[in-house]
């Protein structure tokens, strides 16, 4: 008993079995407490899909060596610009949705260009200087919010007639476009097939590219630089490609995401979105130095279904207080700190 | 009056991973006396020292077997500050001396000197006083007593590497009841004038009791100082010497010496021609710790060259440099065309492959599969193993079929024991992992192969498979191979030609049927002065 | 061997000089920055002075805690919002016994120590399994402890823990509330004794406390025990060689740290008055390592001089911009902005330079052992 045990720790590691074995038990009580499971099941899927791109963005940039990228939000501010740019354009339904992809790959492209030109002068230190240098920029962003010339009413603060509001909503525009694609009716409920098809085709579009020569020196890149570097492979150049790629992964993560949502939350709404997706890929089995897809779909999976069915079931156990919401804290950071213990250098 | 045994080591046993570094290893060191230790590398010297002092990497591996007695009393040395406690003191190698503190401060490193004050009574001696002027006192003595007139006070940053060196000797000598001084290689980085003073003081130490160790492979400063001599091969003490009866000669040829056990292989037919494949004039390459300062030789089209040398002499250097994986400059031609250096892309391209001495370091991707670090570096500089992407020429996929069916074969050609293909290359035994990394280097189907210690970390059996190995591909292929080791035996086993290398330099070329003296002169610098003439 | 040493020392000097432009290019550029801010927020010194002592008085222990684990190689400590917590468990406990004026300070104070010190001990003990990597580790920790806060304020006060006053806990009878009143040890340390010179009131016991702890870090890096540290931040190897129990020693760096932290905490609130149960403590670590960092200290080095001369600035920035945002767009929202610009940009900036400056030794480290072999 106590090798089988053994042996799936070391299969799929602590926070996987953990958090797996903490889910069952959710929801089973979530059951006894005769919640609406097939809408908590439809909810999960929903979120799943929600967050899916925003955590595939995590894979370029592990794989490259650059580690986890927490200045996502950095993508996901091209990401935001490029929706704002779509309602200031005036335009609706699908069309504005790939209107904001594409108009975001470029801005995107750019801003994870330069910012790999200085993640690559301090290999080591990567993700305290990430963490800070995506907060520094948010707050730079948020004073930009204030001051970029938007003028659609939709957006502009009604008193003082100028600067963005905080919540964008995008009712009437593309709220729920791809969740609503293909309407496929299950036991009386909307399932985001659409979400789910295009996070299906944008891991399959990374694959694809894993499976390049490009993608393969990246993946040498990132497993030892010397090896690259005495294979003729330009390392700080792969490490660039799979930080633009990350940045892009943000970019198009967030539109996605606000489109499931409702709302695009500009100023401090990035500020932590980057660590929720570091969290759900390291839940699913990926680490500092290594991430695949598979990693990806399981991570998303536990994390949201986890947030999703916790709410309401431990609410009903304890009204008072946000306790769902402070597991979440714990899981989300116990998470990242177990991942931290299994790269730093104990001697 | 008979001196006091101030160290004795009974019978030291030593093994690492199944693999025996110190085969019962006796030496006794008397009070005043100063002990010379030589031998090759691998031959145990470090290991043994690191039994003496107690260092931590010792213990973590299985520990040892015998006894060690300090002055007359078994003793058990379990860490560092047990070794300093009884009295042992060492000058590593490689300087332990922070840069941020002053001299004083170095010397008396984790030794201050404090007092009480206030606090340090209720919570601890931990929160005592430093008592800098005692500490500086102390210090300037110990100084004086090597001859040093400096500051006490400069921080050791910036300080010349001479300096430094004695300020780690000043250190140990500050330990009050210092009875045995080990020195490990402690002139490996001093100029010749800085030598001769370290030298000096070593005499004035053991002229004041104290019993010295001393770890070199520079033969005439052994003649110059020591008392006696003991001469380590292959983990096991193959000659005593005093000084009266030492020389040079003697010296190198216990040091080199035939190995009882020899790998056999069929005796090569001369190779007959002479055409030079490569030719290298005044190479120079800057590789930390194995500097090549001034190169020269010629490689012949399908010999099996061996480059030798004791560690940090620079043989290292010379593949690494070639392949461009360190700075070099200098005239590299093949076939008459001049490559270009400092540039690992070219010198594939140019049809030259490399196995590296550092295996997990620049030799593998670990956490990848073994197919995949074989054809990784073919497919990125040589545009094999690819297909279009539907066609379109600019997308260049893997293509997975061709790499799973040579991934198969060279596992199969090399006897790679695995589970598969597409296990990850982190999970193999050393011996495997070599071949993984050879089996890279024939992806590449190069002119000529640098292979740098190919059977280093590898057990007895896997040795002989991949030494056979090598020598396959020189017979049936015809493969010009430079093979750079440490382990003189297995260089004189299979190659043509075998250079030694000595401070940067080329200091012979010899047959591997020359003469064990021959070998060992050259490995320490003695032969070109000796002017014998090169079979 | 003499003139290769006259060499050395004037490649140095010059260094040097080079250095401390570039040390200093920090709190120089501050200096700018507040000029420009005071100026265009229009405020009146004397208004500007007072608050500026008011946040001395309250942030300045905080910044000194972060100096000693700098010293000893960890870096900086992100987790100091840990000892924060500490502190102010201790004053829900004298909430709670309903001690106030300066004994119920004190007994905060004392309180405060158990829980600091374990909580030191276990951020010490997951610092050391990710050495190379503490500060984002501490970092996380910090998150994670906050999390484990809510947890028990939230949740086990009126139920584990049985606490009936509905002071302090939630109508609910779960969970404390989300603001205490604090008033009975408000100003109780600055009362003691104010002076008032030139218009500016000067709260002397609390400073003469902050002058104290200077004094206790100075004592503590001159003792065997400072050398230690010292030793562990230049080199945690040599260190180990030497025979200094390393990981020993950096617990002890960080317990002193947050134990430092919990008082500081506990001066900031009294000075406040009311405890924001779920977030006074929020910002404390990024503030503190901000104002520190303003002030010209590094990942690797840090003095006192430097908290005291960062905290200064930083707060100032803070008592300027929203009016300077005010006046020069309109907009207070716009200087609050930039005033988190500015803080979470400082921290970037000096870890940015910190991994260049890292880069640059281990270059010329190399270099000079490759010159020595010729």
């Amino acid at each position: 008993m106590k090798s089988m045990w053994n042996k799936i720790i070391n299969k799929y590691g602590y926070p996987k079995v953990y958090i797996v074995i903490f889910l069952v038990i959710l929801i089973i009580t979530a059951i006894i407490q005769r919640q609406d499971i097939p809408g908590l099941f439809r909810d999960s899927i929903v979120r799943i899909g929600m967050n899916s791109v925003l955590v595939l963005a995590m894979v370029p940039s592990i794989a490259s060596g650059t580690g986890l990228n927490f200045a996502l939000s950095i993508g996901i501010i091209c990401g935001l610009l490029a929706g704002c740019i779509s309602i200031e354009l005036n335009m609706t339904g699908f069309s504005a949705f790939m209107t904001a992809v594409v108009v975001s790959i470029p801005m995107s492209a750019v801003s994870g260009y330069l910012y790999s030109k200085l993640i690559n002068k301090v290999k080591g230190d990567e993700m305290t200087i990430s963490t800070y240098m995506g907060w520094a920029i948010v707050s730079l962003m948020s004073i930009a919010w204030l001051l970029l010339p938007f003028k659609s009413p939709e957006m502009i603060w009604a008193i003082g007639g100028k600067g963005l509001r905080q919540t964008i909503s995008l009712a009437g525009r593309y709220d729920k476009v791809l969740d609503n694609f293909m309407n496929i009716k299950f036991m009386d409920m909307n399932i985001p097939i659409g979400t789910l098809l295009f996070f299906g085709a944008l891991c399959f579009l990374i694959w694809l590219f894993m499976k390049s020569k490009t993608g393969a020196a990246m993946l040498a890149s990132g497993d030892n630089p010397k090896f690259a570097e005495a294979s003729g492979i330009n390392v700080d150049k792969h490490r660039t490609i799979g930080m633009v790629i990350s940045t892009i992964l943000g970019g198009i993560g967030i539109i996605v995401y606000a489109q499931s949502y409702g709302f695009f939350q500009l100023y401090q709404g990035p500020l932590m979105m980057p660590f929720v997706a570091i969290s759900a890929i390291l839940l699913g089995g990926a680490s500092a130095k290594k991430a695949s897809i598979s990693n990806v779909i399981s991570g998303v999976i536990l994390f949201q279904m986890l947030l999703t069915i916790s709410l309401p079931t431990i609410n009903k156990l304890m009204p008072e207080g946000n306790l769902s919401e402070v597991i979440r804290i714990i899981v989300q950071n116990g998470v990242i700190l177990y991942a931290l213990t299994k790269v730093g250098g104990s001697d | 009056m008979e001196k006091k045994i101030v160290l004795k080591l009974n019978n030291i046993e030593k093994e690492y991973f199944g693999n025996k570094v110190l085969k019962g290893v006796n030496l006794t060191v008397k009070a005043g006396e100063i002990h010379a230790l030589v031998g090759e590398n691998g031959a145990g010297k470090s290991t043994l020292m690191n039994i003496i002092f107690g260092m931590p990497v010792i213990h973590s591996t299985g520990g040892f077997n015998g006894e060690i007695e300090i002055d007359g009393n078994q003793i058990e040395v379990k860490s560092p500050k047990d070794a300093m406690d009884l009295g042992i003191g060492m000058v590593h190698q490689e300087f332990m001396l922070l840069p941020g503190f002053t001299i004083t401060e170095n010397i008396k490193l984790n030794r201050e000197i404090t007092k009480h004050n206030a606090l340090s009574k209720i919570l601890g001696p931990s929160l005592k006083s430093l008592d800098i002027e005692a500490m500086r006192k102390d210090s300037k003595k110990a100084l004086d007593q090597l001859g040093m007139t400096v500051d006490d006070w400069l921080p050791i940053a910036g300080l010349p590497v001479g300096y430094m060196q004695f300020v780690e000797i000043a250190r140990e000598i500050d330990k009050k009841n210092m009875k045995l001084l080990v020195f490990d290689e402690p002139t490996a980085v001093l100029t010749e004038s800085e030598a001769d003073k370290l030298l000096e003081a070593m005499k004035k130490l053991a002229g004041q009791g104290i019993g010295i160790l001393f770890i070199t492979h520079r033969l005439d400063e052994v003649l110059a100082v020591a008392d006696n001599i003991t001469v380590l091969r292959d983990g096991e003490q193959v000659g005593a010497l005093t000084h009266e009866d030492a020389t040079v000669e003697k010296i190198a040829q216990l040091m080199v010496g035939r190995k009882v056990e020899r790998i056999e292989h069929e005796i090569m037919q001369q190779n007959e021609s002479d055409e030079i494949i490569m030719s290298v004039k005044n190479l120079r390459v800057d590789m930390p710790g194995e500097m090549v300062r001034d190169i020269s030789f010629e490689i012949k089209k399908g010999e099996i060259l061996g480059i030798g040398g004791l560690a940090g002499q620079g043989k290292i250097g010379i593949a690494n440099g070639i392949m461009g994986l360190y700075r070099a400059t200098g005239d590299v031609l093949m076939n008459g065309k001049k490559i270009e250096l400092n540039n690992p892309k070219r010198a594939i391209e140019d049809k030259l492959a490399f196995v590296s001495e550092d295996r997990r370091g620049v030799g593998l991707l670990l956490d990848t599969s073994i197919e995949m670090n074989v054809v990784m570096t073919s497919m990125q500089i040589q545009d094999k193993y690819l297909k279009p992407l539907l066609g379109l020429k600019f997308f260049s996929m893997q293509d997975v079929k061709g790499i799973r069916e040579w991934g198969n074969k060279m596992i199969k050609d090399l006897d790679i024991r695995c589970t598969g293909p597409a296990q990850y290359t982190r999970r193999l035994s050393g011996g495997n992992q070599q071949k993984v990394c050879i089996a890279r280097a024939l992806t590449l189907e190069p002119e000529i192969l640098f292979v740098s210690e190919p059977t280093r970390g590898i057990d007895i059996g896997a040795k002989k498979l991949v030494l056979d190995l090598l020598v396959k591909l020189n017979r049936e292929m015809g493969m010009t191979i430079v093979m750079t080791s440490s382990e003189l035996g297995e260089l004189r086993s299979i190659c043509d030609r075998i250079a030694i290398v000595y401070e940067g330099k080329i200091e012979g070329i010899l047959s591997p049927k020359a003469s064990d003296v021959d070998f060992g002169l050259m490995m320490a610098g003695e032969y070109s002065s000796r002017s014998k003439e090169v079979v | 061997m003499s003139t290769q040493m006259e060499l050395k020392n004037k490649k140095e000097k010059k260094f040097n000089i080079l250095n401390i432009l570039v040390q200093n290019s920090v709190p120089i550029m501050f200096f700018i920055i507040c000029f420009a801010g005071i100026y265009a927020s229009k405020l009146n010194m004397n208004y500007i002075l007072n608050e500026l002592v008011l946040r001395l008085d309250r942030n300045l222990l905080l910044v000194l805690s972060l100096i000693i684990p700098v010293i000893a190689g960890m870096g900086l400590n992100f987790a100091l919002v840990i000892g924060a917590m500490a502190g102010q468990m201790g004053l829900v406990a004298i909430k709670l016994l309903n001690v106030g004026g300066i004994p119920g300070l004190l007994l905060a104070m004392l309180i405060a120590v158990p829980f600091a010190l374990l909580f030191g001990l276990g951020t010490g003990k997951v610092l050391n399994k990710t050495k190379g990597q503490e500060m984002i580790t501490s970092l996380i920790l910090g998150y994670f402890a906050m999390g484990l806060y809510q947890l028990v304020f939230l949740l086990f006060m009126g139920t584990i823990i049985p606490v009936k006053n509905p002071e302090i806990i939630l109508p609910g009878g779960v969970g404390l509330k989300n603001a205490v009143d604090l008033k009975f040890i408000q100003y109780s340390l600055d009362n003691i004794w104010k002076l008032n010179i030139f218009g500016i009131k000067i709260p002397m016991v609390s400073i003469l406390i902050i002058v104290l702890f200077c004094y206790l870090i100075r004592f503590i890096v001159k003792t065997k025990l400072g050398q230690d540290f010292r030793a562990l931040g230049q080199d945690i190897h040599i260190a180990k060689v030497a025979g200094i129990h390393v990981d020993n020693k950096r617990l002890i760096a960080i317990t002193i740290s947050t134990v430092m932290a919990a008082w500081g905490q506990i001066m900031f609130l009294q000075n406040i008055g009311t405890l924001q149960t779920y977030s006074s403590h929020e910002q404390v670590g990024m503030f503190a390592v901000a104002a520190i960092l303003v002030g010209g200290a590094t990942v690797s080095k840090a003095t006192i001089g430097q908290a005291i001369l960062g905290t200064i600035l930083f707060h100032i920035l803070f008592i300027v911009s929203p009016n300077a945002g005010k006046n020069l767009f309109g907009d207070a929202q716009l200087g609050e902005f930039f005033r988190a610009f500015v803080a979470y940009g400082v921290i970037a900036m000096s870890l940015v330079l910190h991994a260049f400056q890292k880069r640059a030794m281990a270059k010329q480290k190399a270099e000079e052992s490759e010159a020595q072999m010729d």
